[in-house]
Formats: structure tokens, C-alpha cells, sequence
């Protein structure tokens, strides 16, 4: 557990040691206001609640997210200090757990700082808190998920943007197999029960009822199996890429 | 047979017929070594002779096609990470987080090795006079010159004190008088400690170890003391150099099989 520590404390504190952090959290702050004010309306929508800003989180995290996973194993392996790493005591799983942890708390900083925009809307009128709670939980657990997958796609390689796009691509995926220009194509060829298949692993089905404030068992289960099953994917690919 | 357990447990560091394949090229072909305490056993071989990736598997950082490694009587590749705990590794050209100083990585390595408190600060203080840091601490490792960062490498692998110290090319890279400090420094430690090092410069064959294993395409071909080594030149018994030595049993000559000692 302490060695999981060392690596979490070591990776989080690697994000601030470089401008990085900084850029990231400003860009990640202003989009989220731009989605909020002028593509999703808040003002002229008239009702005190963070919907707007909520609604395009999936889209914004696509991006940005795979900015903080990408360097999770690529560094690693490209720096070689993967060697140093995976010849201390320690498992690889512990590993990619700590990595893994550092952004999720990164992520947790980042969503902190949009705290300003519920307190506007708090001051604007009186929304329901415990759903803005749900949703920023929500937005965190699906940050999780989508740092799973990142983390995954950056131990395939050693080079951060190939796992970039390897992320957001892989994310994609998971956005909108839940939409109906995939269903609907999905449909014509195979049946119902796939269909069906492929709409509960993606995101937007769960995240919705997250929004409303919802906290049900298939979202629950959704965020803890794909995550779990993402850190497993990571794991055997450092096992079987890190000394390549 | 008690004379045979008696050398298996003097033997820090075990390998015992490591193989390695990449794809159809066989890096390591069948290498067995044990290295007891007290010993400073020289690795080498020409480039691409199977040195790194043979340390790379006894560390267990590449898992062998066969064969196995035991570090203080642990399968490395059975129970890694207690079989970790008593290995130094330094990995071929030192690598280490760059954007951090080498105090903030040392004290991470120092996390990862349980040290904690004054534990923590003994150690780090203890590496950082053997290996002269002590005016760089709060320098990013990125922003030193090749030595400081072979050093930086060197501090967090005798960082824990440990049994068996695997050091790829501790002196590469270092100007005359910091190898010379390695190299005391080696000794120094080499008491009761089994430690392995690999090296292209031959001098330091007699200045630090006290015996030497030359590796040619993934095999053992000589293995002795310094003055073994000599007899294995050119010269048909008569000491030579080692260098002529070196060439002698890596570049093959003759069809005939290669000596060994």
C-alpha cells in the first residue's frame, strides 16, 4: 500500500513539476464555461442547474482526458525508467493502480476547480446541490473509466501521442455506440440482443441518469467493471510490452 | 552434498541456464553464474553479447525462456518482488525521472524500498556521500551532465543496503576521477555483498573485480580471475594481455571449440 502511495504521490506531483498541469487545468476550466454559457444556453434557458455544462463533460473529457493518461506508460518506457520501476519491489499491478490513481486525482483537481460555476448557479437561483453532487461524482467515475482506457492505450507505446490518439479513439468508441447512428446501423446487420450489448457499454447510457441524479446499480457496475477491466488490459500490457 | 549446499548458500546471486529468444535471434544462450558474497564479478563481451539482457533477467526485469534466477536463494521470477528486495539494480544507461531532483527521487526510492523517517534519511544520506551528490541534491536529474546522472542512478541502487548489487556500466560516462571513486567505491561495498557489473573497459577488470566472465553471442566462453583470463590469449598458455585475451575467445578464429577455464 505505501509503495502504491510512492507511485500516486511521485506521478501527481510529476503533473505539477511540468507547465502541463497548469495549461491543462486553465484550458480545461474555460471550455467548460464556453460549453456552459454559449453552446449549452445556461442563461437563456432559465433554470438554476449545471445540465449544460454536464451534458458536454463526455465530450470535453474525450479530449482531455487522454492528454493526462498519455504519459502514464509511454514515459515510462520511452525514458527507460520503466526498468528502474518494474525492478523495485513492487508489482505491476500496484503500479498501474498508483499511475492510475494520480489521475483520477488530477482529474479531482480539475473538476475543483469548476466549483464557481455551481456557486453562480446557486447565486442565479436554487438548484438541487445533492444532483450537481451526483453529477460532479458521476463526471469523476467517468473519468476514471476513461483513464482506464488511456492508461491501457499508453502502455501499448512508447510514444505519448500515438497513445493520445489511441485514447480518444478508443473513447470515442465508447461515447457513442450508445447513439443511435450506431444502434440503428448495428441493427440492420445484427440483432436485437447485440445491439443492446453494445448500447450498455457506452457511456452517454449511464451518464445521463448520473446527471439527473441517479445513482443506479447498471451505472454503478458499469463504471467499477470497465475500469476494473481496463487496469487488468494495463497491466498485462506492461507485463508483455516493457521491454520493448 | 553438504559441501553442495554449502556453495548453493553462499551463493547470492544464482542463475542458472538463462535463455532468451527475440523472435528467431537468441540474445542469451544457456548462462549459469553464481556469484557468492564478497565476489565483484566483471561481465564482458563484445556489443549485443547478451550483457544487458542477461542482467536485465537476473534482476527480473525480463522473464527468461528458460532457465531461472535466484537472488539470496528467492526465484526472481517466483516471488519478484521479496526476491527485489535484496537487489540494487542500476539499468543500462542509468535512467531516472528527469523532471524530479535527486533529493525528490531518492526520497521516492527510499518510499519504494519501506524505508520511512529517520530510516529514510540515514539512507539517503548515507548514498548521497558515497556517491558525492551532495551538491546537486535540489538540481533537476534532467538538467546533469552524463556522470552526475550515472551517479544519481548508483545512490538509489546501494540505496537499501542491498545483498546483490547488479550495476549495468556504473562507470560509463564518468571522467577518470569519478571512475576511480566507483570503483573504491565498489570495493568498498563488495565485502559482504555479491555484485555484478558489466563494462566494456578492461582495466577495470584488474582494478575491481575479482573475477571476470566473458560472454560472446549468448554464452559463457571464459570465466576466471583477472590472471586466468590472460592465459587465454593468442600466446597458448603464455600470459598476455587482456585485451588480446578478449579477442582471442570473442572473435572466432578457428572452428575448434572455445577454451574455458
Amino acid at each position: 500500500m505505501s509503495r502504491i502511495m510512492a507511485i500516486f504521490q511521485r506521478e501527481l506531483s510529476g503533473y505539477f513539476n511540468t507547465p502541463i498541469a497548469y495549461v491543462f487545468l486553465i484550458i480545461f476550466v474555460m471550455l467548460g464555461g464556453l460549453f456552459t454559457f454559449y453552446i449549452g444556453n445556461l442563461y437563456e434557458r432559465g433554470v438554476a442547474d449545471l445540465v449544460p455544462y454536464f451534458t458536454y463533460l463526455p465530450w470535453l473529457f474525450l479530449i482531455l482526458v487522454p492528454a493526462i493518461s498519455m504519459r502514464l506508460w509511454s514515459e515510462e518506457r520511452r525514458s527507460g525508467t520503466i526498468e528502474l520501476l518494474m525492478t523495485m519491489p513492487i508489482s505491476v499491478w500496484q503500479a498501474v493502480i498508483g499511475k492510475w490513481l494520480a489521475g483520477v486525482a488530477f482529474v479531482a483537481v480539475a473538476l475543483a476547480c469548476t466549483i464557481p460555476l455551481w456557486l453562480t448557479v446557486n447565486y442565479l437561483g436554487s438548484p438541487d446541490n445533492g444532483v450537481i453532487a451526483v453529477s460532479y461524482l458521476g463526471a469523476l467515475a467517468l473519468a476514471s473509466v476513461f483513464l482506464a482506457i488511456g492508461s491501457c492505450m499508453s502502455a501499448l507505446t512508447s510514444n505519448q501521442v500515438i497513445a493520445f490518439v489511441l485514447a480518444v479513439s478508443a473513447g470515442f468508441v465508447f461515447v457513442t455506440s450508445g447513439t443511435p447512428i450506431v444502434l440503428d446501423g448495428v441493427r440492420t446487420v445484427l440483432p436485437e440482443a447485440i445491439a443492446s450489448g453494445i448500447a450498455s457499454l457506452s457511456v452517454l447510457t449511464h451518464y445521463d441518469g448520473l446527471t439527473r441524479g441517479l445513482i443506479d446499480v447498471p451505472a454503478v457496475v458499469w463504471v467499477i467493471s470497465m475500469t476494473a477491466f481496463w487496469l487488468f488490459a494495463t497491466t498485462v500490457a506492461v507485463e508483455l510490452k516493457k521491454a520493448g | 552434498m553438504i559441501r553442495f549446499l554449502k556453495d548453493r548458500m553462499s551463493a547470492l546471486l544464482e542463475l542458472n541456464s538463462l535463455v532468451k529468444r527475440f523472435q528467431s535471434f537468441t540474445a542469451v544462450n544457456g548462462i549459469s553464474l553464481e556469484v557468492p558474497a564478497g565476489e565483484v564479478l566483471g561481465f564482458l563481451g563484445p556489443n549485443g553479447a547478451g550483457k544487458s539482457t542477461t542482467m536485465k533477467m537476473a534482476a527480473g526485469f525480463l522473464t527468461p525462456d528458460s532457465g531461472s534466477a535466484h537472488i539470496c536463494g528467492v526465484d526472481v521470477a517466483e516471488k519478484p518482488e521479496l526476491a527485489r528486495q535484496n537487489l540494487g539494480y542500476l539499468p543500462e544507461g542509468a535512467p531516472a525521472y528527469g523532471e524530479m531532483s535527486v533529493s525528490a527521487f531518492l526520497k521516492f526510492c527510499a518510499k519504494m524500498r519501506d524505508l520511512s523517517g529517520a530510516g529514510a534519511r540515514d539512507a539517503i544520506a548515507r548514498a548521497v556521500e558515497r556517491t558525492e551528490l551532495g551538491g546537486v541534491l535540489e538540481q533537476p536529474i534532467e538538467t546533469m551532465s552524463k556522470g552526475f546522472k550515472r551517479r544519481v542512478g548508483l545512490a538509489q541502487a546501494i540505496l537499501h543496503e542491498p545483498k546483490v548489487l547488479i550495476l549495468d556500466e556504473p562507470t560509463d560516462g564518468l571522467d577518470p576521477n569519478q571512475k576511480h571513486h566507483v570503483r573504491q567505491l565498489i570495493r568498498d561495498m563488495s565485502a559482504d555483498r555479491a555484485i555484478v557489473i558489466s563494462t566494456h573497459i578492461l582495466e577495470e577488470v584488474d582494478a575491481v573485480c575479482s573475477r571476470a566472465v566473458i560472454i560472446d553471442r549468448g554464452t559463457v566462453v571464459a570465466d576466471g580471475t583477472a590472471a586466468d583470463l590472460r592465459k587465454l590469449g593468442p600466446g597458448k598458455g603464455k600470459t598476455s594481455s587482456l585485451e588480446e585475451a578478449f579477442r582471442h575467445v570473442t572473435v572466432p578464429v578457428t572452428t575448434e571449440e572455445k577454451p574455458h577455464v
